[in-house]
C-alpha cells in the first residue's frame, strides 16, 4: 500500500520547526518507513485488520496553536503530563521535582538513550512512522531505588477542531534498579483523527512497574499503537490495556525478557459496539530462562463489532524453566459481533511450561435465571453479568480512583 | 396464598407434571417428597418461571394473581423465593452487590424506595448475625469457591434478606452432612412465621426431622398420589416409595 500520504508530510514537518535534537532518529526511521510496505490483509500479522479506512482520509499534521479549552478528564493523581494534538501542554500539566523526572522529551536533561532503542521499528512500519515525526513526547525517569507511590498520568488529547489530523504520541518510561512506579497513559479526543502511538518502557533490575493504557478515543478515531517493554532480571511488570473507544484500533504490546527471573503480567479488556474494530496483538518474548508471563485478554463485543486477538509467545532456545500462560476470553453479546482469536506459541526450549486457551461464549443462561429469580430484571441481569466479566480485569487495577471510575462506567 | 390446579408441564417434549393440585396457605409448611424423576424440581422450576419448562395445562394462582403469566423477576417481586438445589456461582459479582441489587429491584417492583448502601448494610449485618454466617461473605463473589454447605446457607441467607411470602426449598438437604443440614434447618426455622408459607422439596425424610412440616405430599410420576401429616414422611422412610406407586397403579385400575 502507498506510504506517500505520509512521506509527503516529512518536509513540511521539518520546515515547521521540529526539534533538531531528534533529527538523526527521524532520518533513520524515515529511511526504514519509506522502504517498508504498509500492511494489508495478506500480511500474516494483519490478516484480520484492514487499514484501508486509515488511508481513505488525508490526515494532516496538526497546526500549532494555543490549547485553551482542552476537555480533559479529571486527574487521577498529582503527577500529570498533558499533550494536546501531540504537543506538550505545560500549563495543563503537573510536573514532579521530587527526585524524579516527569516532563517532555524536548527538554529532557535526563537520559534519553533508550529512545527508539526499545521499540523495534522493523516489527511495525507504524512505529517507524511515529519516529519519523518524533519531535516531542512524554519522558519519565525513575532513578534507582526510588519508590513513587502515586500514579503518573499522561493524557494524550486530540481536538482536531474541524480538521482531520494525525498525531504521533511518544512515551519513554525508564525505571531504575529497585525502583517502583505506576504509569497511566490515557488517550482521549473528539472528532475524526488518527493517533499513532509508541510507548517504550525500560524496567530495571528488581524494579516493579504497573502500567495502564486507557483508550477512550472518539468513536470516529483510528488508533494504532505499539507498547514495547524491555525487562531486566528479577523485574516485575504489569500492564492493563483497556479499550473503551475508537473506530479502527490496533494495539500491540511487546514484552521482552532481557534478564532472568523476571515476571510479566499482560492483561487487556476490549469492549466494542457499533462497527468498532478492535485488534489486539501481543508478543511475549522469553529470551532468557526462568521468567514467567501471565496474559489474560477479555473481549466484550456487541452489535457488529469485530475483535481480533493474536497472542504470540516465543520461548527461545536457552529459555529453560519458562512459565507462560495465555488466555483469551470473549463474550459475544449479539449475533453479528465477531472475533478472530489466534494463539501462536513458538517454543524452542524443552523444559518449559506453556499453556494457552481461548473461550468464546454468550451470557450464561443459568446465571441469568438465578439473578432474575432474585427479582433482578433481565436487562439489568445482563448488564450485571457483563460487568462481572469485565471486572475480572478492571478489578485488578491497583490505582483505586481509576478502578472506581471504570467500574461505575462499565456497569452503567 | 398459592393454588395449583391440574398443572401439566413438559420439558423437551417429555411430560413431567401430569395434573398437580395443591393449596398452600400462609403460615403452612408443606413437604413434597418423591423418588427421582417424579417431577419435584420441575414443579419448583415452573413455580419460579424457569423457561425450560412448558406448561401445557392448568393454572397457578398466587394471592389471586395468575403466576404463569409473570416473568421470573416479577414472581420474585410478588414474594416468591426459590432456594436452588444447585446454587449458581457468579464470579466477579460480590454477594453484597448482588443482594443490594436484588433487594432494590424487589423494592422497586413493590413501589418502595430503594435502600442506600448504609441502610442496606445495616439490615444485612443483622441477618448475618442471626444466621451465624461470616461477615466476609459479603465481599466474596456469589457462591464462588463455596463448599456445598456454604452455598445452601447462602441461599437461606438471601431468603432472610429478601423476606419472601412463599419460600420454595428445592432439595436443600442434598449433599449436606448432618451439621451443615442442621445449620440450614435452623436458618429456615428462624424464618417460619404465620405470614409466610414454605414448600420443602426433598427426597429424604431426614430434613423433615429438623424442619417439621404441617403437610407431607408424595409426588409420583407427575401427580400428588398421597397427602398426610408429618408421620407420612416416616412411613416413606420405613417402606420406600414403591408401595405408594403400587397403590397408584391399583387405584387407576
Amino acid at each position: 500500500m502507498e506510504t506517500k500520504a505520509f512521506t509527503n508530510l516529512f518536509a513540511p514537518f521539518d520546515r515547521a520547526g521540529a526539534t533538531p535534537r531528534f533529527q538523526a532518529l527521524r532520518q533513520a526511521a524515515r529511511t526504514r518507513f519509506t522502504s517498508a510496505q504498509l500492511p494489508t490483509t495478506r500480511t500474516e500479522d494483519w490478516r484480520f485488520t484492514n487499514i484501508a479506512p486509515l488511508l481513505e482520509t488525508p490526515f494532516a499534521l496538526p497546526e500549532l496553536g494555543p490549547t485553551l479549552d482542552a476537555k480533559l478528564p479529571p486527574p487521577i493523581g498529582a503527577l500529570r503530563l498533558v499533550f494536546v494534538n501531540g504537543r506538550f501542554a505545560q500549563s495543563l500539566s503537573a510536573l514532579a521535582s521530587d527526585g524524579l523526572h516527569v516532563g517532555s522529551l524536548v527538554d529532557a536533561k535526563a537520559d534519553i538513550a533508550p529512545l527508539a532503542q526499545i521499540a523495534g521499528e522493523k516489527d511495525s512500519p507504524f512505529t517507524a512512522l511515529n519516529t519519523s515525526f518524533l519531535s516531542d513526547g512524554a519522558h519519565v525517569v525513575i532513578p534507582d531505588g526510588k519508590v513513587v507511590e502515586q500514579p503518573i498520568e499522561i493524557v494524550y488529547l486530540t481536538q482536531p477542531g474541524g480538521q482531520e489530523i494525525m498525531s504521533h504520541p511518544r512515551t519513554l518510561l525508564v525505571v531504575g534498579k529497585n525502583a517502583q512506579a505506576m504509569l497511566v497513559e490515557r488517550f482521549v479526543g473528539d472528532g475524526v483523527y488518527f493517533t499513532n502511538a509508541v510507548t517504550e518502557i525500560a524496567v530495571g533490575e528488581h524494579a516493579v512497574v504497573e502500567h495502564v493504557k486507557l483508550l477512550e478515543e472518539s468513536a470516529a478515531a483510528h488508533h494504532i499503537a505499539n507498547t514495547q517493554i524491555m525487562m531486566a532480571g528479577r523485574s516485575n511488570f504489569t500492564t492493563h490495556y483497556l479499550a473503551l473507544g475508537g473506530s479502527l484500533v490496533r494495539n500491540e504490546v511487546r514484552v521482552r525478557f532481557d534478564g532472568e527471573h523476571a515476571e510479566a503480567t499482560v492483561n487487556g479488556l476490549y469492549m466494542g459496539s457499533g462497527k468498532q474494530h478492535l485488534d489486539n496483538f501481543t508478543v511475549i518474548d522469553h529470551a532468557k530462562p526462568n521468567c514467567a508471563s501471565h496474559e489474560l485478554y477479555k473481549g466484550i463485543l456487541n452489535d457488529r463489532a469485530h475483535g481480533v486477538f493474536n497472542g504470540k509467545i516465543f520461548v527461545r532456545k536457552d529459555a529453560q524453566k519458562t512459565d507462560a500462560k495465555q488466555t483469551n476470553k470473549v463474550l459475544l453479546l449479539s449475533d453479528d459481533a465477531t472475533i478472530n482469536t489466534k494463539p501462536q506459541l513458538e517454543i524452542f526450549a524443552d523444559d518449559v511450561k506453556c499453556t494457552h486457551g481461548a473461550t468464546i461464549g454468550q451470557l450464561d443462561a443459568t446465571q441469568l435465571f438465578y439473578l432474575q429469580s432474585r427479582g433482578i430484571p433481565l436487562d439489568q441481569a445482563r448488564r450485571l453479568l457483563t460487568f462481572a466479566f469485565a471486572n475480572d480485569i478492571v478489578g485488578r487495577l491497583k490505582i483505586e480512583t481509576l478502578r472506581d471510575e471504570l467500574e461505575s462506567r462499565i456497569v452503567r | 396464598m398459592l393454588t395449583i390446579r391440574n398443572l401439566h408441564a413438559r420439558v423437551a417434549d417429555k411430560d413431567i407434571l401430569r395434573g398437580v393440585n395443591l393449596d398452600v396457605k400462609a403460615g403452612e409448611v408443606h413437604a413434597i417428597m418423591g423418588p427421582n424423576g417424579s417431577g419435584k424440581s420441575t414443579l419448583a422450576g415452573v413455580l419460579t418461571g424457569k423457561d425450560a419448562f412448558e406448561v401445557t395445562q392448568g393454572e397457578v394462582l398466587f394471592e389471586g394473581k395468575n403466576l404463569l403469566d409473570m416473568a421470573a423477576e416479577e414472581r420474585a417481586g410478588e414474594g416468591i423465593f426459590l432456594a436452588f438445589q444447585y446454587p449458581v456461582e457468579i464470579p466477579g459479582v460480590t454477594n453484597n452487590y448482588f443482594l443490594r441489587a436484588s433487594v432494590n429491584a424487589v423494592r422497586k417492583y413493590r413501589g418502595q424506595p430503594e435502600l442506600d448502601a448504609a441502610a442496606f448494610l445495616k439490615i444485612v449485618k443483622e441477618k448475618i448475625k442471626v444466621l451465624h454466617m461470616p461477615e466476609d461473605l459479603l465481599k466474596r463473589s456469589v457462591n464462588e469457591g463455596f463448599s456445598g454447605g456454604e452455598k445452601k446457607r447462602n441461599e437461606i441467607f438471601q431468603m432472610a434478606v429478601l423476606e419472601p411470602k412463599l419460600c420454595i426449598l428445592d432439595e436443600t438437604d442434598s449433599g449436606l452432612d448432618i451439621d451443615a443440614m442442621k445449620a440450614v434447618a435452623d436458618g429456615v426455622n428462624a424464618l417460619r412465621s404465620k405470614d409466610r408459607a414454605m414448600i420443602v422439596i426433598t427426597h429424604y425424610q431426614r430434613l423433615l426431622n429438623h424442619i417439621v412440616p404441617d403437610f407431607v405430599h408424595v409426588l409420583s410420576e407427575g401427580r400428588i398420589v398421597k397427602t398426610g401429616g408429618k408421620e407420612l414422611a416416616l412411613e416413606l422412610e420405613a417402606h420406600g416409595y414403591d408401595p405408594m406407586k403400587a397403590g397408584l397403579v391399583g387405584a387407576a385400575n
